[in-house]
């Protein structure tokens, strides 16, 4: 398999407890990561690492990674403080991906779909040739499979590093989507903290169905760039899914640990299955994020800790991703 | 941005101030010659030589920063210029239906010798007052919801779609994303995928990001010689990668936006040529240069049947960009 070409360099030992971000409350991680990363004391939820959300979505056992091969290339030979090849190098080295995107086939609820999901640890989740194609084959896979697709978004924007290159991937995604709509195929975009710039104006806000999860900041500009632009405070929730919901831009908001029924029965809905039941077949054995071994995919998951880069309240920026 | 721009200019421009000062130099000689009935046409000749050879050393070596400055130039013709020169008719068709008329996009019919298509471009406006009424470029959702629905138009109509660009970026503010700008630009995207009309698109001056990408899916791209096109203005990237907006020079290098750089890479199908010393010292020359690319483009793509321009269209965008090692037993053909 590709990424073990990725070897993760050992985590750091997590500590007991974390604090929210959102709330400060300090959380007993064991507790946190079997909540899928929800805070108990506000509800806040923080980014899931990819690998997690793989398994909170898909069937146990069921997910089938593809296109784990693909690498990006530094066909620009881009050097900010660091050359993007070592970038690359190191934050694969960090992460033990090889990209910010992890697609694959597997069953949810036992419907079977394909599932891409975005991984904020790599470079903020940012989108260059490898996620762009990536989405694009997960589209591909789905319209010769016949099954729907499911996106997970969760990025700071196109990968500045790739210049136009990443930007010409908002129009692949958007071409094989395209496709897909024409061909009368079904997807569903599943917008997470953060969900902000190429992501958001490409492919995650044109497939058939918007979800958003509880209070994941979704938008084309970045906050700062516009309280620069307009020299304004910005609204209370600005750019917040709650927000997007009551302007009309998304068609839900589902709470994390909802999630996997609510797109069961969606897709239940788009391929003529009993909804009801779609929603209610329980998974074979639900799986507990915290219990190493038992993850979905193939890979043995470490601890995470702070070390975890995570896109915070927004007011950070993602390292790699434009504003 | 626009705040910072007058200066950006002045220090930017300092690669024109020997050419600005020749070109003064034989005003005063040819208003001297005027004046005293000199004979002076000899000297003038010499100069103006020497300002030709001298134009093309600077032009010819302008850096990533240096064109960036050249395509935000006040004087570079804009799609208001094209309008004025290109075309015999313009008839502009207003609003989204929805909500507003963004005049960051202006829309309309068009005739030019004899062909007829849909003219969607940036408008940058020239005075202080335009320039605030379209925010310098800087579509809202509007904009983009406006422009699709006038392409649609064309659709039925049966005419091609000729599209301008010339933007900073789509329009970052409150109600922008309140209408939802990402929503907008990516629906144009899409949709532009299934227009079954042709489409030509040329980068005029600043092709900012999504913003220039939701006018942006042509059957032919084409890029003026100064122009640039970029995932993130150069301010952006500096202020996010070098953490310091005065890096821009730098990131404008690294970021590889210019049209050699793009054509190198398959972003783009043609660079057109800009008169010497760049599109701002002869407009009309300019008008000409670009009005020419589009007739020839025009009539290249009226020979093709409509599935074979779609699926060309399709494949064209699809393929760039594709990672190194993109074949595993499970790749999925592109088609
Ligand atoms: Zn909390």
């Amino acid at each position: 398999m590709a990424w073990t070409r990725f070897t993760k360099k050992k985590d750091m030992p997590g500590g007991l407890w974390i604090k929210c971000e959102s709330c400060g409350s300090m959380l007993f991680r064991k507790e946190f990561e079997s909540r899928h990363r929800v805070c108990a004391s506000c509800g806040y939820h923080f980014t899931l690492p990819g690998r997690e959300r793989v398994e909170l979505t898909a069937d146990e056992g069921s997910f089938v990674e593809l296109f784990a091969d693909l690498v990006a290339e530094d066909r620009l030979g881009f050097v900010d403080k660091v050359p993007y090849a070592e970038k690359l190098t190191q934050t694969r080295e960090k992460t033990g991906e090889a990209d910010a995107m992890i697609v694959g086939t597997c069953t949810v609820h036992g419907i079977p779909c394909v599932l891409g999901v975005m991984n904020f640890a790599f470079l903020g989740g940012s989108m260059g040739m490898v996620v762009g194609e990536k989405v694009a084959r997960a589209v591909e896979t789905a319209l010769e499979r016949k099954i729907p697709v499911i996106l997970v978004a969760c990025s700071g924007g196109a990968r500045m590093h790739e210049g136009a290159i990443s930007l010409m991937q908002m129009a692949k995604t958007c071409a094989t989507l395209a496709k897909l709509q024409a061909a009368g195929g079904f997807s569903i975009s599943v917008m997470t903290h953060p969900t902000t710039g190429g992501v958001t104006a490409s492919f995650a806000s044109v497939c058939d169905l918007l979800i958003a999860e509880p209070g994941a900041l979704i938008g084309f500009a970045g906050p700062r760039v516009i309280a620069t632009t307009i020299k304004k405070e910005l609204p209370k929730g600005f750019q917040r899914a709650e927000f997007l919901l009551e302007k009309g831009q998304i068609d839900r908001i589902v709470p994390r640990d909802q999630l996997r029924a609510e797109l069961a029965k969606l897709m239940a809905y788009a391929t003529g299955r009993d909804v009801v039941a779609a929603a209610q077949t329980p998974p074979k054995a639900e799986p507990s994020p915290s219990a190493p071994g038992k993850d979905a995919g193939k890979k043995k998951k470490g601890k995470r800790d702070k070390a975890e880069p995570g896109p915070g309240d927004g007011k950070r920026g993602a390292d790699g991703a434009e504003a | 941005m626009s705040e910072t721009k007058s200066s950006e200019l002045q220090n930017g421009l300092l690669f024109e101030r020997p050419l600005l000062e020749m070109e003064q130099k034989i005003e005063e000689l040819r208003r001297l010659a005027q004046n005293t009935h000199l004979d002076l046409s000899g000297e003038i000749k010499a100069l103006e030589a020497r300002l030709r050879s001298q134009t093309a050393e600077v032009y010819a070596g302008l850096t990533p920063w240096e064109k960036v400055i050249v395509a935000r130039h006040a004087e570079r013709p804009m799609t208001s210029d094209y309008i004025a020169m290109m075309l015999d008719d313009f008839t502009e068709l207003h609003g989204d239906r929805l909500y507003g008329d963004d005049r960051a996009i202006v829309t309309g019919l068009a005739q030019m010798g004899g062909v007829r298509f849909m003219l969607i471009g940036h408008r940058k406006g020239k005075s202080v007052k335009d320039r605030l009424a379209c925010n310098f470029g800087c579509a809202h959702p509007e904009g983009y919801r406006k422009a699709l629905l006038k392409m649609r138009l064309a659709e039925k109509l049966r005419i091609p779609i000729v599209t301008f660009i010339n933007t900073p970026g789509a329009y970052p503010g409150i109600g922008a994303e309140e209408r939802g700008q990402a929503g907008a630009i990516a629906t144009n995207i899409l949709a532009m995928f299934g227009l079954r009309v042709p489409i030509i698109s040329i980068v005029i001056g600043e092709g900012g990001s999504g913003g220039a990408l939701g006018i942006g899916i042509g059957d032919r791209v084409g890029i003026l010689e100064h122009a640039y096109y970029s995932v993130i203005t150069p301010e952006g990237c500096a202020a996010i990668l070098w953490k310091a907006g005065d890096k821009a020079a730098e990131a404008a290098a690294a970021l590889k936006l210019t049209s050699a750089d793009l054509r190198k890479h398959g972003l783009v199908d043609d660079v057109i040529e800009e008169p010497l010393g760049g599109a701002h010292r002869d407009v009309r020359g300019t008008v000409e240069r670009v009005k020419a690319r589009i007739s020839s483009w025009l009539s290249e793509l009226a020979e093709l049947p409509i599935e074979t321009l779609l699926e060309q269209r399709h494949h064209k965008f699809r393929s760039m960009g594709l990672p190194a090692e993109g074949v595993t037993e499970t790749a999925v053909g592109v088609s």
